[in-house]
């Protein structure tokens, strides 16, 4: 069970009031909730003489044991793309022609609606390619299923953007990996800084305020974070920082873009420093064992809170889980998505208690559990011991004696099949790029959009751990949590 | 859009000052006629409920069962603390309660009502 403090994980003057200044609430929450209980130390302060008060575990443990539905779901579209990604997470591309149908896609929005999963995450591929793309985003809203979706922003014009800012239900996440037209074109494709300020503008111009300007965090762009919250200060946006996982295509280039140790102390001290008003998916729980929990729930949600559905209708435990390990069942199977989701045995397993193995005897294991799953999956890590970005680290450790051992890959690969090479090529051409001999170090990377980032980064939990009520955000993810600050923590 | 451009204000409701900055949030007695929103929707679980708020894209979770039967029943009520009286809670629990939904309704989530 999560120890953090309720306030202690947010970071700021203001938690340090919060903490010494406990009001009534806090001690509501105390009395009806487990976790505030252990956390504060705050014995049951209800007078026992009212209703019977029953005892419902901490959040954490309600919600490593599962609920009914998800809290949380990404949901990608097509496998196509109109651009060729290099790091790409879901290895996108070419649309599969297995891909759920519209009338497939609208019975899995019928049983979210039945099932109450408030809203999805759509992402890709770039979802916008798909032709039924707005009548499904329709009919999501329409249908009590609020949707965000993350694009690289190339469709999104003054037209669209004036209907995304019509619509309540609809929110809109732009990625961007770097600061500068240079640190991100070399990771994400020459051209696609441009991309996304335009679309950027597009939103500000609509008076769309609030989107989500989402980074995954690199080795190129630690450095940058200030800027970055300019930038999103500038377009009204809201700033969402997530971590690089080893998935899809992104595994292929982990080695050489996640963060260095010293990078993410960096981080770490940064989102310390902005907590209030930064979002991060609860991406960076494995990062609390540098001092103080960052705000979020400090849980792998897998298969518990949180799953995929893939274009095929796939059911995943993570969006970072794309491996046959991980796989469920599929939407189109007699039970449907609510019969994966609440009788498949790889979820179920997955909410029995798991072996902290190697961590065990760790101080920090009740702040960082671990860290991801997905990200020692991998980088052939065993699942029951440490993050290969241990703070302390073991993970490095481990992965010196893993040597070149074999190392999974991601089960789906729709890349274009075209060679690395070819495709570089190809967008050289397109955009009028000279490239160097095979062998030469490359000017930018290749066309695409780049890193791994989907739109739920895994935990929507995020931010819960701490407390109570929490309010999350806006996106669904538990971003605002994280994000968060908000007042409330209630409950009751 | 209604969605907060910033991170909402002062972190804890210990601070008060996040009520009157959240465009939309109402100021909470337990002497007044109070409802759901509309706008909101509630998903029961073991430990209460998740409530979804479509217009603010707000998650929230309710802790308590006893919580979620008191926000279901506002509307029936002339006054959040009948609702509170009709879900058995005794005096000390319903000020306990009242900041919960001094929350829930500074968070939008529940609305003032005209008590005809
Ligand atoms: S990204 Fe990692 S920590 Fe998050 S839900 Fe997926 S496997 Fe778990
Ligand atoms: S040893 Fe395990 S629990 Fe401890 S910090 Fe490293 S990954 Fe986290």
């Amino acid at each position: 069970m999560s120890t953090v403090l309720p306030r202690a994980g947010v970071p700021g003057p203001t938690a340090a009031s919060a903490t010494s200044t406990r009001t009534p609430m806090d001690d509501l929450l105390a009395t009806s909730a487990a976790a505030s209980a252990h956390a504060t130390g705050h014995a049951t302060t209800a007078a026992p003489t009212g209703a019977q008060m029953r005892p419902v575990g901490s959040l954490v443990d309600e919600f490593q044991s599962g609920l009914d539905a998800p809290i949380c779901l990404t949901w990608e579209l097509t496998y196509a793309c109109n651009l060729a990604c290099v790091h790409c997470l879901s290895s996108s591309g070419r649309r599969d022609p297995r891909e759920l149908s519209t009338a497939e896609c609208k019975g899995v929005i019928d049983e979210l609606q039945r099932m109450q999963v408030f809203y999805v995450n759509i992402g890709g591929g770039e979802p916008t390619v798909r032709k039924d793309f707005w009548e499904l985003v329709d009919y999501a809203t329409a249908h009590q299923v609020g949707v965000k979706f993350s694009t690289n922003g190339s469709r999104i014009d003054a037209a669209v953007a004036e209907k995304l800012a019509a619509s309540d239900y609809v929110d809109v996440q732009i990625s961007l990996d770097g600061a500068t037209a240079e640190v991100n074109d070399y990771v994400r494709g020459p051209g696609s800084y441009d991309t996304a300020m335009t679309a950027m503008g597009h939103l500000k111009d609509a008076g769309f305020s609030g989107f989500k300007l989402s980074v995954v965090c690199t080795r190129q762009n630690i450095g940058q974070l200030d800027e970055f919250k300019a930038i999103a200060d500038h377009y009204g946006a809201q700033l969402r920082l997530t971590r690089l996982r080893p998935s899809g295509r992104g595994a292929d280039t982990w080695d050489e873009l996640h963060p260095l140790p010293e990078q993410q102390k960096e981080l770490y001290d940064w989102l310390v420093a902005h907590g209030e008003d930064v979002l991060t998916g609860d991406s960076f729980f494995h990062l609390a064992a540098y001092g103080d929990a960052l705000p979020g729930l400090n849980l792998c949600g897998a298969g518990r809170v949180v799953c995929l559905i893939d274009p095929i209708g796939d059911v995943y435990a993570c969006p970072f889980a794309i491996h046959d390990e991980f796989l469920a069942g599929n939407v189109r199977s007699e039970g449907g998505f609510q019969g994966v989701w609440q009788t498949s045995e790889l979820f179920l397993e997955l909410r029995e208690p798991q072996s902290a193995g190697a961590c065990n005897s760790c101080d920090f294991f009740d702040k960082c559990r671990g860290g991801c799953m997905a990200a020692k999956f991998f980088t052939g890590l065993p699942m029951d011991g440490p993050d290969p970005e241990c703070v302390l680290g073991h993970g490095e450790e481990l992965l010196k004696q893993r040597g070149d051992a074999f190392i999974p890959k991601p089960s789906m690969d729709h890349s274009k099949n075209l060679s690395k090479r070819q495709r570089l090529e190809k967008a050289a051409a397109e955009r009028g790029i000279t490239l160097p001999p095979e062998g030469q170090p490359l000017p930018v990377r290749q066309n695409g959009a780049g890193i791994p980032d989907k739109a739920c980064d895994e935990n929507p939990l995020a931010g819960f751990g701490t407390a109570e009520v929490v309010d999350r955000g806006a996106s669904p993810s538990v971003d605002r949590l994280a994000g968060l600050g908000f007042p409330s923590r209630l409950e009751g | 859009m209604s969605t907060p451009t910033t991170a909402p204000a002062p972190a804890d409701a210990t601070t008060q000052a996040g009520a009157a900055d959240w465009a939309g949030g109402h100021e909470f007695s337990l002497d007044a006629a109070w409802t759901l929103n509309p706008q909101v929707a509630l998903r029961p679980e073991r430990f209460g409920a998740l409530a979804y708020h479509f217009g603010t894209r707000r998650l929230s979770f309710l802790k308590s069962p006893h919580l979620l039967t008191v926000v279901e029943r506002l509307a029936d009520h002339p006054t959040a603390r009948a609702a509170c009286l009709d879900a058995g809670l005794d005096a000390a629990q319903t000020a306990t309660f009242g900041k919960a939904l001094a929350t829930l309704a500074r968070t939008d989530m529940i609305v003032p009502r005209n008590p005809a």
